[in-house]
């Protein structure tokens, strides 16, 4: 396990270095740099902000100067934003980015296999059919429909709910639309998954022994069937923490949400070449980690797993 | 009983504090809290509450008022600018300086810094050469000659330099505060200002609060207690928060809902000091040609477009908006029969012949119906086909600056209140000539209006800019833009549709 655990850690070395190369020269092959205005700057003065920014230098000169930084911890500052590093962008949106994904992840797993259950213990009842109505409904319909739904309905009609900003102004309940909208995909698939792999695993021989030694139905569910059924949940948890970081540029959008996610977006549109180096880097340092945890936990629920 | 009292003055109190809040969304983040760095719309808000120049803009007409300046006074060549200081102080009580403008814009000027927008500057002597590296800061004609005249040395008699200092690359910075604190100065515990409100609050992508400035010279007039700007860029988010009551005044409306807004009473729309018009390349063959040119500006009804299609702006035949003593040329009109008769006498009767050629937009639903309107039009009247060309704004941008394009749409809001900010483009080797438009007649006259005054100057530029679009229809025009804004008048005073879009925070009030 540990000799595992460390070959993991170590392969995360030579994966950032490749991700940190190839997104460094694919954003310089985009056509447009950093300072590309409708109002354009006369020659002289761009070359006076290109040497400023050490632009000037040849590329494969500015990586290695670039490499050396991050390995610093230096992310440099940001090209659109003179006055503000790139690491304050992060300090200040991954907390917001990651609570918010967190309980979106969080509601979604539980949410999901409850219902998951419910819809597999009442195969072929309404109960199985309206959730997997709703379920159907989740995975079709995508976050820029939910959201606007759901601000309409909660904020603008009920006064419920705050329509968008984040708990600075609006408090605890500014989570709620975005973290549902954010979740309601994640929800649906894990439902499904869940529902259709508690099915296999009831008509499985192990559990016909368990019930066969006169276990009580609710031990049987709660310590056989789930521990099997939820594997492929477990799996699915990698993919879908990606999928809800990176999805939650959208959501982050709707909502107003002060996260890593829109800085992101408009780096990208403005060029902004070290603040998209740094919001990749750190996508890509949260996802290896998130698929690291999966794996050691995949472990431990399934005993045929063996970590040499 | 006196638990009711209690919460009915609470109540009164958080309500007597609701309306001296201004809430407004701005879009987007800013560059910087530096003026020197800023350099979009959303920026300008926040210099406007922050700082102060010579000169600010009039709520209503956008005309220079007494700002850090209380007068000017040209010489009698207008080549030489005078300005009278107010007794003005910056936020930590230090006096506000002729000598804090010199080195403010030297400052900008200085290629080191590498500020963005210091050709704005470049009317003033020696300028140009030293923010080019080729001059020296000493070099530049800027002198206080005490500590409240301040005296600028243009290049060419400039009578608009007074509108030109409105804009933020005129602004002054508190040089005492830089020293002290080197890049930190922007920070907000360091920052020092001038204007109208102090910076309270900075959460980034969440808002900026400010709250009025006492050491402001007119801080009696400065009427709302908090100000708020809300950097929100989903259009319908911050449509929605408006509607909600969350937020005072939006500057942008969801389109789709346009038939809807526009019979509220607090939609106001009114038009805008710039141009929406067709880039052209005028090197590429047939675009080479003037009657080619023409045609194409003949052969698309702009009405439709405006009225119908876009249920916005105003239709344009010439390149500047009319204003005060300004009459743009008439232009080409909408007239398909003349323009296939243009066509054939340029030898493609009925469009038989003519290469298809591309028209390259950025991408936005908005553009996307201007382009397939006029490609529509143009096979209709003309007989010619046109490939359409979407690319990403960046793309786009650097496509059109590298010539690399037959035509393409772009637009173009002023800089400052003045028609050399449209025409000033067009000069041949001009950095935003992307079409390379270059005629000598154009550049002679327009060297001859910097020599001019009053009215002669304006007719002059009224001749230039009818030889690009009357005689050479270097670029074709499609329509002037419009301001729209979402704000309840009837609960703010001092708001008002003005032509650049820009509303000094100060005149904003609430109404009792």
């Amino acid at each position: 396990m540990a000799r595992f655990l460390v070959r993991r850690v170590l392969s995360i070395i030579p994966t950032m270095l490749v991700i940190i190369t190839l997104s460094f020269f694919l954003i310089r092959l985009a056509p447009g740099g950093p300072f590309a205005r409708e109002r354009e700057i006369p020659p002289e003065i761009l070359e006076n902000i290109l040497k400023s920014y050490n632009m000037d230098k040849p590329l494969f000169g500015q990586y290695l100067d670039y490499l050396g930084n991050v390995l610093t911890g230096d992310f440099g500052p940001s090209y659109r934003y003179r006055n503000r590093m790139v690491s304050d962008f992060i300090t200040q949106g991954l907390p917001v980015s990651l609570s918010l994904g967190g309980i979106a992840l969080v509601n979604a797993v539980f949410l999901g296999v409850l219902v998951g259950i419910v819809s597999a213990l009442r195969q072929n009842k309404w109960q199985d059919y309206s959730a997997m109505s709703i379920a159907v409904v989740g995975i079709s319909v995508p976050a820029f429909v939910i959201g606007p739904i759901l601000q309409l309905v909660f904020a603008l009609k009920l006064g419920w709910l705050p329509l968008g900003q984040w708990i600075g102004d609006k408090g605890i309940a500014a989570i709620v639309l975005p973290a549902a909208t954010l979740s309601f995909y994640y929800f649906a698939v894990i439902a499904r998954l869940s529902r259709a792999s508690i099915l296999e695993v009831l008509r499985s021989d192990y559990i016909r022994t368990a019930r066969a030694k006169g276990l009580k139905e609710s031990v049987v569910i709660a310590k056989h069937v789930l521990k099997g059924a939820l594997l492929p949940v477990v799996t699915y948890l990698g993919p879908a923490f990606s999928g809800i970081i990176v999805g939650s540029v959208v959501v982050e959008t709707i909502f107003a949400v002060p996260g890593v996610g829109r800085p992101f977006v408009q780096a990208a549109i403005n060029r902004d070449y070290t603040l998209i180096m740094g919001e990749v880097i750190v996508y890509s340092v949260v996802l290896i980690l998130a698929n690291l945890v999966v794996d050691i936990v995949y472990g431990f629920l399934d005993p045929r797993i063996s970590y040499k | 009983m006196k638990k009711a009292l209690i919460v009915l003055t609470m109540l009164a109190v958080a309500l007597s504090a609701g309306a001296q809040t201004f809430v407004m969304n701005n879009g987007a983040e800013i560059e910087s809290l530096d003026p020197a760095v800023m350099e979009s719309v959303t920026s300008h808000r926040v210099y406007m509450a922050l700082f102060e120049g010579l000169f600010i803009s009039d709520p209503k007409t956008n005309a220079p008022l007494p700002g850090m300046a209380t007068k000017y006074k040209f010489s009698s060549d207008y080549k030489t600018v005078t300005f009278t200081l107010r007794k003005a102080y910056w936020s930590d009580g230090v006096q506000v300086t002729a000598q804090d403008f010199v080195d403010s814009w030297i400052r900008k000027l200085d290629p080191k810094n590498a500020f963005t927008y210091a050709d704005l500057l470049w009317d003033i002597v020696g300028a140009q050469e030293f923010s080019t590296g080729k001059g020296t800061a000493a070099g530049v004609g800027l002198k206080a000659l005490n500590p409240t005249t301040f005296e600028v040395k243009l290049k060419n008699p400039t009578p608009h330099f007074v509108q030109k200092v409105v804009h933020y690359a005129f602004a002054v910075v508190p040089m005492h505060a830089i020293k002290k604190y080197g890049a930190d100065w922007v920070l907000p515990k360091n920052l020092v200002v001038n204007g109208a409100y102090l910076l309270k609050e900075w959460r980034p992508q969440e808002k900026m609060v400010f709250t009025p400035n006492p050491k402001y010279w007119d801080a009696k007039n400065v009427k709302i207690k908090e100000l708020v700007l809300l950097p929100i860029d989903d259009v319908n988010t911050a449509y929605n928060m408006y509607i909600n009551g969350d937020i005072d005044w939006i500057d942008v409306v969801p389109a789709e809902l346009m038939d809807t807004i526009k019979l509220r009473a607090d939609y106001h729309v009114g038009p805008e000091y710039g141009t929406y018009y067709l880039n052209i390349n005028v090197t590429k063959k047939p675009l080479d040609d003037a009657r080619v040119r023409q045609a194409l500006s003949m052969a698309f009804d702009r009405t439709v477009l405006t009225n119908t299609i876009l249920k916005s702006h105003f239709p344009a035949f010439a390149n500047v908006p009319p204003s005060a003593g300004y009459t743009p040329p008439k232009g080409t009109g909408y007239n398909p029969e003349e323009a296939k008769k243009l066509l054939a006498a340029a030898g493609y009767p009925g469009g038989a012949g003519f290469p298809k050629f591309q028209l390259l937009y950025n991408t936005s639903s908005n553009h996307q119906k201007v382009m397939q309107f006029i490609q529509a039009e143009w096979k209709k009247n003309l007989g010619i086909e046109v490939e359409l060309i979407n690319q990403e704004f960046t793309t786009y941008l650097d496509t059109k600056s590298a010539h690399d394009f037959d035509i393409a749409r772009a637009g173009w809001i002023a800089d400052y209140l003045d028609p050399a900010t449209f025409l000033d483009m067009w000069e041949t080797g001009n950095s935003q000539n992307d079409g390379l438009y270059s005629s000598k007649e154009y550049d002679a006259l327009l060297a001859k209006s910097r020599t001019q005054l009053g009215a002669a100057r304006l007719k002059t530029m009224m001749e230039a800019e009818a030889v690009l679009i009357n005689k050479d229809m270097g670029i074709i025009p499609i329509y002037y833009y419009q301001t729209q804004a979402m704000i309840d008048l009837s609960k703010w005073n001092g708001w008002y549709l003005n032509p650049m879009n820009v509303h000094a925070w100060k005149f904003i009030s609430p109404k009792k």
